[in-house]
C-alpha cells in the first residue's frame, strides 16, 4: 500500500488555473478509479462473495427475462394438480393449482427482489438525509431523532412490519412501505454514528480551518466514508429483508393470489404438505440461497472495501 | 449497579410515551372509515354517528389519544370488535402462552448456540468448525416459517413423532407432557436462527478475543488451555455475547408471531394475526403494546446484564457509592 | 565452558499466508548459558519476536515451527506434548511482552492475574498464593502492594502494569526469562526504571535472560551475548564486546554507525541504512541483504550465505567472510 495517496494532497494549488483544476480532477478521478480496482481485486479474490455474485446475478438475469423464459404462463394451470417434480414435463413439478412450479418461481423472483431491494434502498436513502443531518448538526433536530428511534427500537422489526402492514391493505407497495418503516431506523443510527465519528477527524478540522463549508465538507469527507459502512450493512439486510417480506406474503398481508411470489407459495404448499411437499420446500430453498448470496456479498464487500482487510 | 438501573428505568419513561403514541396512531393508519370496520360495510349513516360519538371519535387527535391512554394505564385496553371481549382479557392470558414459547425457544437457542461457538472457536478454521458454521449459516438464513413447515414436515407427517398443532388451552387438559409435546416443534423452530446467529457470534468474539495479548500472555504463564477457554475468553467475550443475545430476543420475538401461526399455538402472535385478519383494531394495538412492553423489559434486562459484567460500571459505582 | 540451559537449533518458523510462505524465522541458533543475558536486535519484521514466541511454543496457525530443535535441560520442548508445554511456559521459562497496555486480561484484577500462575504450577492454595503474589508486587516496585492487589488493570499506568507482568513472569522463579522489546510502548523515563527492574531481577534470581530490542544502547548496558537478525536469519552472533568493537557483518556495521556513540573520537558522520527491511515471503534466492548491501557481488544473487565461525564464538552469515576470519574479495 505503499503507492497510496491521499486524495487531499493533490488539492492545493493556485485557485484560478483552469489546467491544474483539470488535472486536479482526473487525479482524483484516477485516485477513485485505482481504489475501485484494488477493492475488485480484494472482493474477486474472496470465491464465496465472487460465487454469491454471480449467482445473484443469473437470479436478476432470471427474474427481468421471466416473461421469456418462463416455459408456462405462471397463473394458468400447466399439468395436474401437486404433480410431483418431473411429471407432465414440468422440471419442478405444479402447485395445488397446477401451476408450473418452475415458472412461478422465475416470476416469484421479481418480487422477492423488488421486496429485498426497494426497502432497503429507500430506508438508506432517508437514513442517509436524516442521519446526515443529526450527526452533522446535532442540536434539537438530533435529540428529537435519537428519541424516534428509540421508540422505534422498542418494537421487534417483525412486529412492526406486520401490524403496519396488517393495517394497510395488503399489496406489495404496502410490504414495501412497512418495512421500509421499520428498518430505518437502524440504518440511520449508523449514519449517524459514522458522521460523527468522521465530524471529529483531524483532516475534517483542517477542512474547515481552510475554509471548507458544510455542504462541502458532507459531500466531499463525510459522505465517501459513509459509503462502506452502508453498502456493507444495506447489502446483508437485503437477504434478511427479503425473508421478512417473503413471511408477510406468506401470512397473507402482502402479495395477493394469484401473483407468484415465494412466500406465497410456500403457504400455497401448508395444505398438502405430506402429500406434495416440494409445493412448500422449492420456493423455500429458493429464499435460503438468495438470502444466503446476499450475506456473502456483504461480507465481501467488508472485507474488500476495507484496507486494513485487504492488504492481509 | 441500582443507580444504573433506576437511571435507565428513567430514560424508559419517555420511549414507553413514544410506544403509546405509535400505537394509539397505528388505528388512525387504517384506510376506511373505522366506523364501517367496526358497524359493517352495510350499517347506515345514523349508526356510524353514533359510533363516532361513543368511541369519542369526533374529537380531535389528542384529546382522543389522552383518553385512550387514561383507559389504558388503568388497565382497559377496550373492547375487542371481532367478538366483544375485553382486549385486557383476550391478550393477557395469550401473553402467557407466548412467554412460555418465547422463553423456552431463547434458552434452547441460547444454550445451543453457546456450546456451538465455543466448539466451533476451540478448533478454528478445522473441519468441524466450518461444518458448524455452514449449518449456523444455513439455518440462520432460512425463514422461520418455512423451517417450521420442514420440522413439521419431518416430525409431524413423516416419522408421525409429535402432534403438530391442536394446542388450545396450555394450562387445561394433557398436564405438562401434553405441553411440552406440543412445545417442541414451535420451540425448535423459533430458536433455530437465534441459535445459528448467538454461535456465529460467541465463535467470533472468543476468537477475536482469543488473539487478545492478554490472552498470549495466559498462555505464557502456562495456563492450561481449557482454563483459559473458560476464565480468560469467556469472561471478556460476554459482553458482546450478551448484547446480541438480547438484539436476538427482538428476532426471536418476529419469529414467534410466525410460528404461533404455523402451529397454531395460543400466543398472542396467532392472537394479533386473527385481529389483523378480522381487522379488529383495539386487539391489534393491545397485542402491539403488550409485545413491544415486553420487548422494552428485556432490552432493560440485557442492559443490567451488561453493565454488571463491566468491572469499569461496577468499579464507577462502587467508588459512587462511598 | 557450563553447559548451556537453552539450545536452539536451525529454528525455522514459517507462516503459510495468501500472498505466499512468509519466512518468519528461517534458520536461527544460538545457545544460553543459565546465567548469560542475551540479546536479540534487529529491525520490525527481522523475526526477532517470532523467535522468541517460537521457544515458548506460542505460534499460532497459520504460523508453524517447521523445523529445528530447542532443548531446554534434557529435553527437545517441540517434542512435549501440549500439557507438558504449559508447565514449562511460566514454571520454567517466563515470558513478558512488548504493550503492558493489552497485555493484563481487564476483567480480573492484578493480583489474580499473578496468583493464578502460582496456583497453576505450584499448587498453592488460595491464601498462600495470595501473600506470594503481594510480595512479588512489593518485590518488583509497586507501593501499597496489600491494597493494589484488589485493583483492576485500568487503574494503572503503562509502567506499573509492565511491573505487574514482570512479578507474573517471575512468580514461579524461572531458569530462563524472554522479555520481548518490555520497553517499546513506555515513556524513555519510564523505559529506564523498567530495565534497571529487569537487570535486577534477573542477578536476584540468576536466571538467564532472552532480551529482545532494537535499542542497541540497552544492548550495551545489558547484554552479554547479542545476535542480530536480519528478514528471519542470523546475520551475526557473538559476545558484545565483539559485536560493538569488531562487527564483520554489513548489516551489523550498519547498525554500528546508525547510533551515536559518546566514545566516539573521530567524529564518524552518523549514518542510516539506505533502502527497506526485506519482507520474507517467497524469499528470492541469495543473501538477504544484497539488496541494501554496498559491498554486494555475484554469491550473493544465488547462494545464502551460511554462518561461518569467524573467531571463537563469532558467527558471521556473510560472502565477505572466509572461516580464517579475513574477509574475502574486496572491501
Amino acid at each position: 500500500m505503499t503507492e497510496r495517496q491521499p486524495v487531499d494532497s493533490v488539492e492545493t494549488p493556485s485557485p484560478g488555473n483552469a489546467a491544474s483544476a483539470w488535472q486536479i480532477r482526473r487525479d482524483r478521478l484516477r485516485f477513485h478509479l485505482r481504489s475501485l480496482r484494488l477493492a475488485w481485486y480484494a472482493y474477486a479474490k474472496d470465491n464465496a462473495a465472487l460465487g454469491a455474485l454471480i449467482f445473484l446475478a443469473v437470479i436478476v438475469l432470471i427474474s427481468v427475462l421471466a416473461p421469456v423464459i418462463s416455459p408456462y404462463d405462471p397463473a394458468e394451470a400447466a399439468g395436474a394438480i401437486a404433480a410431483p417434480p418431473g411429471t407432465d414435463g414440468l422440471i419442478l413439478g405444479a402447485d395445488v393449482d397446477g401451476r408450473d412450479i418452475l415458472s412461478r418461481l422465475f416470476w416469484g423472483g421479481r418480487i422477492a427482489l423488488l421486496v429485498g431491494i426497494g426497502p432497503t434502498v429507500v430506508a438508506t436513502l432517508v437514513s442517509l438525509f436524516i442521519g446526515l443531518a443529526a450527526g452533522y448538526f446535532g442540536g434539537w433536530f438530533d435529540q428529537i431523532l435519537m428519541r424516534i428511534i428509540d421508540v422505534v427500537f422498542a418494537f421487534p422489526l417483525v412486529l412492526l412490519a406486520i401490524v403496519i402492514a396488517g393495517v394497510l391493505e395488503p399489496g406489495v407497495w404496502t410490504v414495501i412501505l412497512a418495512i421500509s418503516i421499520a428498518l430505518t431506523p437502524y440504518i440511520a443510527r449508523l449514519v449517524r454514528t459514522t458522521t460523527l465519528n468522521v465530524k471529529q477527524q483531524p483532516y475534517v478540522e483542517a477542512a474547515r480551518a481552510g475554509g471548507a463549508g458544510d455542504l462541502a465538507i458532507i459531500l466531499r469527507y463525510i459522505l465517501p466514508n459513509m459509503i462502506p459502512p452502508v453498502l456493507v450493512f444495506a447489502t446483508t439486510l437485503i437477504g434478511l429483508m427479503m425473508v421478512v417480506g417473503s413471511g408477510l406474503s406468506f401470512l397473507g398481508l402482502g402479495i395477493q393470489p394469484p401473483e407468484a411470489d415465494w412466500g406465497t407459495m410456500v403457504a400455497e404448499g401448508r395444505g398438502v404438505l405430506r402429500k406434495a411437499p416440494h409445493i412448500t420446500i422449492f420456493p423455500g430453498v429458493v429464499i435460503v440461497l438468495v438470502a444466503l448470496s446476499f450475506n456473502f456479498i456483504g461480507d465481501g464487500l467488508r472485507d474488500a472495501l476495507d484496507p486494513r482487510r485487504r492488504s492481509r | 449497579m441500582l443507580r444504573f438501573i433506576t437511571g435507565r428505568l428513567v430514560l424508559t419513561i419517555p420511549v414507553l410515551f413514544g410506544v403509546s403514541v405509535i400505537v394509539f396512531l397505528l388505528a388512525h393508519l387504517a384506510p376506511g372509515d373505522v366506523t364501517t370496520i367496526l358497524a359493517g360495510p352495510f350499517a347506515t349513516e345514523a349508526v356510524k354517528e353514533k359510533l363516532r360519538i361513543s368511541f369519542g371519535l369526533d374529537q380531535a387527535l389528542p384529546i382522543q389519544y389522552a383518553k385512550w391512554l387514561g383507559h389504558i394505564l388503568q388497565g382497559d385496553f377496550g373492547t375487542s370488535i371481532a367478538n366483544r371481549r375485553d382486549v385486557a382479557d383476550l391478550v393477557f392470558p395469550k401473553f402467557v402462552n407466548t412467554a412460555i414459547l418465547a422463553l423456552s425457544s431463547a434458552v434452547l437457542a441460547y444454550i445451543i448456540g453457546f456450546f456451538a461457538g465455543i466448539f466451533a472457536a476451540a478448533r478454528p478454521y478445522s473441519i468441524s468448525d466450518r461444518v458448524v458454521m455452514g449449518v449456523t449459516l444455513i439455518l440462520g438464513n432460512a425463514p422461520p416459517y418455512w423451517l417450521g413447515l420442514l420440522i413439521v414436515l419431518l416430525f409431524s407427517l413423516s416419522w408421525r413423532l409429535l402432534p403438530a398443532t391442536g394446542m388450545t388451552n396450555i394450562m387445561g387438559g394433557g398436564g405438562a407432557w401434553d405441553v411440552f409435546l406440543h412445545l417442541i416443534q414451535p420451540m425448535l423452530t423459533t430458536a433455530a436462527a437465534p441459535a445459528c446467529i448467538v454461535a456465529r457470534i460467541v465463535r467470533a468474539s472468543m476468537l477475536e478475543v482469543l488473539s487478545q495479548n492478554y490472552v498470549r500472555v495466559a498462555r505464557a504463564k502456562g495456563i492450561r488451555r481449557s482454563v483459559i477457554l473458560r476464565r480468560h475468553a469467556l469472561r471478556n467475550a460476554l459482553p458482546p455475547i450478551v448484547t446480541i443475545c438480547g438484539l436476538q430476543l427482538g428476532y426471536l420475538l418476529g419469529g414467534v408471531l410466525f410460528v404461533e401461526v404455523i402451529f397454531a399455538w395460543p400466543g398472542i402472535g396467532n392472537q394479533l394475526w386473527q385481529a389483523i385478519q378480522a381487522r379488529d383494531i383495539p386487539t391489534i394495538q393491545g397485542a402491539t403494546l403488550v409485545i413491544a412492553l415486553a420487548f422494552v423489559v428485556v432490552n432493560l434486562v440485557v442492559d443490567a446484564i451488561n453493565a454488571y459484567l463491566d468491572p469499569k460500571i461496577r468499579a464507577s459505582e462502587k467508588a459512587g457509592a462511598t | 565452558m557450563v553447559e548451556p540451559i537453552l539450545e536452539v537449533e536451525g529454528l525455522k518458523t514459517h507462516f503459510k499466508l495468501r500472498e505466499g510462505m512468509l519466512k518468519a524465522v528461517d534458520g536461527i541458533s544460538f545457545s544460553l548459558a543459565p546465567d548469560e543475558v542475551l540479546c536479540i536486535v534487529g529491525e520490525s519484521g527481522s523475526g526477532k519476536s517470532v523467535t522468541a514466541q517460537s521457544i515458548l511454543r506460542l505460534i499460532d496457525p497459520p504460523g508453524h515451527i517447521v523445523e529445528g530443535r530447542i532443548r531446554y535441560r534434557d529435553k527437545d520442548l517441540l517434542d512435549l506434548s501440549d500439557r507438558e508445554m504449559e508447565k514449562i511456559r511460566g514454571d520454567r521459562i517466563g515470558m513478558i511482552f512488548q504493550d503492558p497496555m493489552t497485555s493484563l486480561n481487564p476483567v480480573f484484577t492484578i493480583g489474580e492475574q499473578i496468583a493464578e500462575g502460582l496456583r497453576e504450577h505450584l499448587d498453592l492454595g488460595k491464601k498462600e498464593a495470595q501473600g506470594r503474589a503481594i510480595e512479588l508486587l512489593r518485590s518488583v516496585g509497586i507501593p501499597n502492594p496489600e491494597e493494589r492487589y484488589r485493583d483492576y488493570p485500568h487503574h494503572f499506568s503503562g509502567g506499573m502494569r509492565q511491573r505487574v507482568l514482570i512479578a507474573a513472569a517471575i512468580a514461579c522463579e524461572p531458569d530462563i526469562l524472554i522479555a520481548d522489546e518490555p520497553t517499546t510502548a513506555l515513556d524513555v523515563t519510564i523505559q529506564a526504571q523498567i530495565l534497571k527492574l529487569l537487570a535486577e531481577v534477573q542477578r536476584r534470581l540468576n536466571s538467564a535472560l532472552i532480551l529482545i530490542t532494537h535499542d542497541l544502547g540497552v544492548v550495551a548496558s545489558m547484554a552479554d551475548r547479542v545476535l542480530v537478525m536480519y528478514a528471519g536469519e542470523m546475520v551475526e552472533y557473538g559476545d558484545v564486546k565483539t559485536i560493538f568493537e569488531q562487527p564483520k557483518h554489513p548489516y551489523t556495521i550498519g547498525l554500528m554507525n546508525s547510533v551515536i556513540r559518546l566514545d566516539d573520537q573521530h567524529d564518524n558522520e552518523l549514518r542510516s541504512i539506505p533502502g527497506t527491511p526485506l519482507v520474507p515471503i517467497n524469499p528470492p534466492p541469495g543473501c538477504s541483504f544484497r539488496t541494501r548491501c554496498d559491498a554486494a557481488h555475484a554469491p550473493c544473487e544465488t547462494e545464502k550465505p551460511q554462518a561461518i565461525s569467524v573467531a571463537s564464538g563469532h558467527l558471521v552469515s556473510c560472502h565477505l567472510m572466509r572461516s580464517d576470519g579475513r574477509q574475502a574479495g574486496s572491501s
